[in-house]
């Protein structure tokens, strides 16, 4: 369980990347924590002819809010920002995903953007950038010259670790807007084993109105299609108070909308339930957040 | 087929500059082993969940199975071999263990060590959960665990006593 | 006062080195080594019809490669058959490099050796094998069916079948008032310890000899397989077990194709070579265990007692049988456990399929049989509507009935008879430990919260510290140093602690004096592995009564040297005394001086001890006819048959009425393996045990596809459980002694892992009220369990 040979850049700007990838094109793969692609050049189930390593350039060490967006460049970890409390207070979601990501010590070294370009459909993140229609930002080298392009969250995942990033393009950054006002989200999962990949997650958000009922919900599903699931519950929730909401039917809609496939850890079948089982308790948890977060606001 | 082109840069191991001069796959797991002759990490599975090669990069445990040594140039790196007294005697987490029997063939064990430094840094009194947290991304096949907990709790205690921090 | 060490909790010894990375691995050692890396079949079944290495021998690095038609005919035989048995009559092995055919994924085909291994995996990649697809055979069912084969010539499948039978079992149940029948099955899984294996060997041509470092659970038989494959004399050969990072049951199986090999190559090649196995090549190249289905009949009576029970089982042994039928043996004889069974017939078949071979797994046997027997238990009792405990008191073999002799051939080929235990007692202290009589009101409490709690309990006996025999040395050195030898060696058991703790109680020395070395046969040549919970039973045994000589030795020494009856002396604290006399003393290191009549003073110590300083005996010569020079004694412990250890498990659960999630609340051991030596190692021993247990309920197994692709080869997919999996282990400890050995010990080694799949198993169908026939069971299966029963319900 040897990687195999490759040559090895090391750029120091976002520029530098570019060219060499604007160079190697297809044979390159962008090197950032290596959480994901290691484990797969140690199986030999990946021989990319170029690794351009992306950790040496400083400029992508940020996380960067503005009263819209948190922003998290290419080179942030997941621990940072799980631990940050600016974040959290922006975007409660991001921790409440993160701290089901693998094991605290793969998060010290993995990355955010690189857990989004890797596109697993059993990646927490995936979800999170969905279900916020988050922003992912691209980098590439266009006639000789710098080109950034954004493609929005939504649109971002195409299929099973394939998402719309061209071979010569790194993902630079990920914006993930901010938390409205009398806003909650949460995220939960079933695992084999803590840690591990889900055999499903749900996150949600929602948002309440003024007189605590629900104005609009969303949730999205990892680890049941080749994609993240989303799911709009607004038509089905729009006006109902939290505790009327009848979560059987939330239960059903979500049933409904996915399309597990079957594998080692669990059937379809299991999945499709637990998609309905983890849509009602992450929709309880995100109007319980959405209160919590309401009342500490109130405190003086 | 050629022979590898070889990286030439330093690690700082265990306060030691380094040089090393690896192919450009070269593990970080590896490099230590075999190159600087480090055999306290372990190496268990090499695909990153297994944790017997947990090390400390600038002070925080990461996999060294799931890092090229070239992409950690210059950066700070301390296995288990560095926590010790230069008489041998046994870091408050090593001392722990010791006491708590959280150990047994002691394969795993440095891996676990480097993660409790790692957690007792961040979290110096852990709660029974944020412990469990902190070592529950490291396999043992011995002990049931059991005793390893016990030793995070106690290796808390000690550092406390010592006013130390891993 | 003597030095009473045994019994005591203390600190183990082995520990600071480890804990500071000073252990020495096989990988750790040999950096001066080539790399081994091996081409593996990936098919189930196939044969090669062509092999193209031309890619392979361009790549810089490689130093050599071979296939089956490159290495000399010993090495182009079979391997050896461990354990051959009557009943085994299709017997076969594998070599060392497939020979035309391959009958699992994983089996090598061909051996590159280069600088490092990554160039060796460069290398192997680049061979071309080209395979010929054969059916593969995949399940018992499949091999049972037997419509393809993995051996052309074994007709069925069929390796082995045997039966044993105990009474009339038939007349049994036709006698009684009722019976049930069951089908119960465990899935396979495997020991997977954190070091994977690992084989280095060095040749030294000045004086012809080799040096191969195996991380083995028997390096002295390692030792004598090598010799004969290579065709070395035995004495040519040292073998050494450096620190090993877990067996549990694997490393016991040898030789390996990989453990012939390396050591081949390093002579051939004149310098050292290494193979290090990965974690991949561990999962599909190593071995496997636990896969067995079994069809039940029992007759009972109307308190539950058994009157007559029947089995009959499928065990898979995979694509070849080195280990012989050890595993479908200990199934057979320990299925009984603690209770009287009237009449009991056993059959089993042994099925080739082509998987992984099986081989020992920590348990071997015992945790299919005891899920067989307590789900029969349990059974009986729901259909009765008794109590679950009460069923098992009813069986129960008294205090009063021991030795008990169930009436079987055990695997060390004697009769089984269990030698001491107190059940009752057992189950007495379980109840108490898990709360069995006050749950019934918390189940209640928590169903009336919308929580399904359930509780199980699982009872076991263990024939542990079987034969033939272990040995053990122990030698004072003039400095005082305590050397102690045993040949079996070491994977975690702490035995540098138990057995320095057995030699400070029977000599007198203190702790810090005694070093011990286990798995070198250069200095200890004789032994069989540690394996079936036995280095305590049988190398403490050995040692004990080698240091008893050694004691025994230097108390007619010291008598001499002090003018005393040797039975007026004690040995304490290193010293020999005379007793009630405090001045009358001679140091032990001083007794090994004189032990040793010399004609040189090497030393100050040694001054003593030369002819002209010693009084001359005129009608003696200086070492007596029947004695030897220096403070030293080796002796052997072989037993008339293995001692019985018992214990019982109990497990309060909770399922998920939405997930199907079970988590644990409760987990209780009572264990009795005799007096304890050190009760923090037995302790940990249990907790390991029990971990492995609960990974092989709820977690772990060995998922082959239609095709015999090992579906998750990998610990992503593998899914060995980590601290947040495991719960808390409550432990309490009865201690009946053995008769059989001078301590009164029995072995503890595997007893945490056997009935941990049938208390669990016995909870979840408590808080479910559906039958768990099979385990390991996942949230999916338990799911589908329910949809299945609400089905059946509606």
């Amino acid at each position: 369980m040897k990687p195999p040979p490759f040559t090895y850049h090391a750029p120091t700007t976002v520029e530098e990347a570019v060219d060499v990838l604007a160079e190697v094109g297809e044979d390159g793969k962008v090197l950032a924590g290596g959480q994901s692609l290691i484990p797969l050049l140690n199986f030999r189930l990946a021989a990319p002819e170029h690794l351009v390593d992306v950790n040496g350039i400083g400029a992508l060490d940020r996380i960067a809010l503005d009263d819209d967006v948190v922003r998290v460049s290419a080179g942030v970890r997941h621990a940072r920002l799980e631990r940050h409390q600016a974040v959290y207070a922006a975007c409660p979601l991001l921790r409440q995903a993160l701290v089901h990501v693998a094991h605290p010590v793969v998060r010290n070294r993995g990355t955010v953007c690189g857990s989004i370009a890797h596109a697993d459909p059993a990646g927490e993140l995936t979800a999170v950038l969905v279900l916020l229609d988050g922003t992912v930002h691209l980098a590439a080298q266009r006639a000789g010259q710098l080109a950034r392009r954004d493609v929005p969250g939504s649109d971002f995942f195409r299929g099973v670790f394939e998402a719309d990033v061209g071979a010569d393009e790194l993902v630079e950054a990920v914006t993930f807007p901010r938390l409205p006002a009398r806003a909650g989200s949460a995220f939960v999962e079933v695992a084999r084993r803590h840690g591990d990949y889900a055999v499903c997650g749900a996150g949600a958000t929602v948002q309440l109105d003024e007189r605590g009922r629900i104005a609009a919900a969303r949730l999205a599903f990892i680890s049941v299609g080749p994609v993240p699931v989303a799911v709009d519950l607004t038509e089905l929730l729009a006006g109902a108070a939290p505790a009327r909401v009848r979560l059987e039917a939330v239960a059903e809609q979500a049933r409904a909308a996915v399309r597990p496939g079957s594998d080692l850890h669990a059937s379809a079948e299991y999945r499709r339930h637990l998609a309905g089982v983890l849509a009602a308790r992450a929709l309880q948890e995100a109007v319980a957040d959405a209160r919590d977060r309401r009342d500490r606001r109130r405190e003086p | 087929m050629t022979a590898d082109d070889l990286h030439e840069f330093t690690l700082v191991v265990n306060g030691r500059p380094r040089e090393l001069r690896v192919p450009a796959r070269r593990l970080l797991s590896d490099a230590l082993r075999h190159d600087l002759g480090l055999t306290g990490t372990h190496v268990g599975c090499e695909h990153g969940v297994c944790g017997c090669c947990t090390v400390l990069l600038d002070g925080e445990p990461v996999r060294s199975c799931l890092a090229f040594a070239v992409s950690v140039a210059g950066h700070e790196v301390t296995t288990v071999e560095g926590l010790a007294g230069p008489d041998g005697t046994l870091h408050p987490v090593q001392q722990a263990f010791a006491e708590c029997h959280g150990l047994q063939c002691g394969f795993c064990t440095p891996g676990f060590v480097m993660a409790v430094c790692g957690l007792l840094a961040d979290q110096p009194e852990p709660t029974e959960e944020q412990a469990l947290e902190g070592i529950s991304g490291n396999l043992c096949r011995c002990t049931g665990y059991q005793n390893i907990l016990r030793a995070v709790h106690r290796a808390a205690e000690l550092l406390a006593e010592q006013g130390d921090r891993p | 006062m003597t030095t009473r060490l045994f019994g005591e909790g203390i600190a183990r010894r082995e520990d600071p080195r480890l804990l500071r990375g000073e252990g020495r691995y096989l990988d750790d050692l040999g950096s001066d080594a080539l790399e081994v890396a091996f081409v593996r079949s990936p098919h189930a079944h196939a044969r090669i019809t062509d092999i193209d290495v031309a890619d392979a021998l361009d790549v810089d690095g490689l130093v050599a490669l071979y296939v089956h038609e490159d290495l000399p005919a010993r090495l182009r035989e079979p391997l050896p058959l461990l354990i051959p048995h009557p009943a085994l009559t299709q017997p076969r092995t594998a070599c060392c490099l497939a020979d035309a055919v391959v009958r699992h994924v994983g089996e090598p085909v061909a051996m590159v050796v280069a600088t490092d291994r990554y160039v060796a995996e460069d290398a192997a990649e680049r061979i071309d094998v080209t395979y010929e697809p054969l059916e593969p055979v995949v399940g018992l069912d499949a091999a049972a069916r037997g419509a393809a084969r993995v051996h052309d010539d074994v007709p069925g499948n069929v390796a082995a079948a045997l039966v044993q039978e105990v009474g009339d079992v038939d007349a049994a149940l036709a006698q009684a008032p009722h019976t049930l029948d069951l089908a119960l099955e465990i899935e396979r899984s495997a020991s997977t310890p954190l070091e994977a294996r690992g084989v280095y060997a060095r040749w030294d041509a000045d004086d012809g000899t080799l040096r191969v470092y195996s991380s083995t659970q028997t390096p002295t038989s390692v030792r004598f397989a090598v010799a004969a494959k290579l065709g070395l004399p035995a004495e040519k050969v040292e073998c050494v077990a450096p620190d090993v990072g877990g067996g549990f049951g694997v490393k016991i199986m040898h030789p390996w194709a990989e453990e012939i090999l390396v050591p081949w190559a390093a002579r051939l090649l004149g310098r050292p070579v290494k193979w290090t196995e990965d974690r991949v090549e561990h999962f599909v190249a190593a071995t496997h265990e636990r896969a067995q289905t079994h069809d039940i009949t029992v007759g009972f009576d109307d308190d539950g007692r058994i009157l007559g029970l029947d089995v009959r089982f499928r065990h898979d042994n995979g694509a070849y049988v080195p280990y012989g039928l050890i595993v479908p043996i200990i199934t057979a004889t320990q299925l009984p456990g603690p209770y009287k069974l009237g009449a009991y017939r056993v059959a089993f078949e042994s099925l080739y399929s082509t998987t992984c071979p099986v081989t020992p797994y920590r348990g071997a046997g015992r945790p299919q049989a005891c899920f067989a027997m307590e789900r029969t238990v349990d059974a009986i009792a729901a259909r009765l509507e008794r109590d679950r405990a009460a069923v098992r008191a009813a069986n129960l073999i008294a205090p009063d009935e021991m030795p008990y002799d169930i009436g079987l051939v055990f695997q060390d080929g004697r009769p089984a008879i269990y030698d001491s235990g107190d059940f009752p007692a057992t189950l007495a202290k379980v109840r108490e430990l898990i709360g069995w009589d006050d749950f019934p009101r918390l189940k209640a409490e928590a169903a009336a919260e919308g929580r399904r709690l359930g509780i199980g309990l699982a009872c076991y006996v263990e024939g542990t510290g079987v034969g033939p025999y272990e040995g053990g040395h122990v030698h004072v050195e003039t400095s005082g140093r305590v050397n102690v030898y045993t040949g079996l060696s070491s994977q975690g058991q702490g035995h540098a602690t138990v057995f320095a703790q057995i030699v400070a109680t029977e000599l007198g020395v203190p702790l810090d004096d005694v070093h011990v070395t286990t798995g070198d046969t250069r200095r200890f040549p004789y032994a069989v592995g540690t394996f079936a919970s036995r280095a305590a039973v049988m190398s403490g045994s050995a040692i004990a009564l080698a240091a008893r000589k050694v004691r025994a030795k230097a108390l007619r020494i010291a008598a001499e040297a002090l003018e005393a009856n040797p039975d007026d002396l004690e040995i304490s604290e290193g010293i020999v005394r005379v007793k009630g006399s405090p001045g009358d003393a001679i140091p032990l290191k001083a007794v090994a001086v004189l032990s040793n009549p010399l004609r040189y003073a090497f030393d100050e110590s040694a001054r003593a001890a030369t002819q002209f300083a010693l009084p001359a005996s005129e009608d003696r010569p200086p070492i007596a006819d029947d004695d030897e020079p220096g403070l030293e004694g080796r002796d052997y412990y072989s037993p008339l048959r293995s001692t019985f250890a018992n214990g019982m498990h109990a497990a309060v659960v909770e399922t998920d009425p939405d997930t199907a999630e079970v988590r644990i609340l409760r987990y209780a051991v009572v264990h009795d393996c005799g007096p304890l030596i050190n009760p923090r190692i037995v302790e940990g021993q249990i907790h390991g045990g029990v971990a492995q247990g609960i990974a092989g309920a709820l977690y772990e197994r060995m998922a082959y596809d239609e095709a015999g692709q090992l579906t998750n080869a990998s610990f992503m997919d593998f899914l060995m459980p980590y601290a947040t999996e495991i719960p808390a282990i409550a432990i309490d400890h009865l201690e009946t002694p053995s008769p059989l050995n001078p301590l009164g010990i029995k072995g503890a080694g595997e007893a945490g892992v056997i009935p941990v799949s049938a208390a669990l198993a016995a909870a979840i169908e408590d808080a479910e009220g559906i039958p768990i026939h099979r385990m390991p069971l996942s949230p999916d299966e338990l799911h589908a369990l329910r949809a299945r029963a609400g089905g059946e319900a509606s």
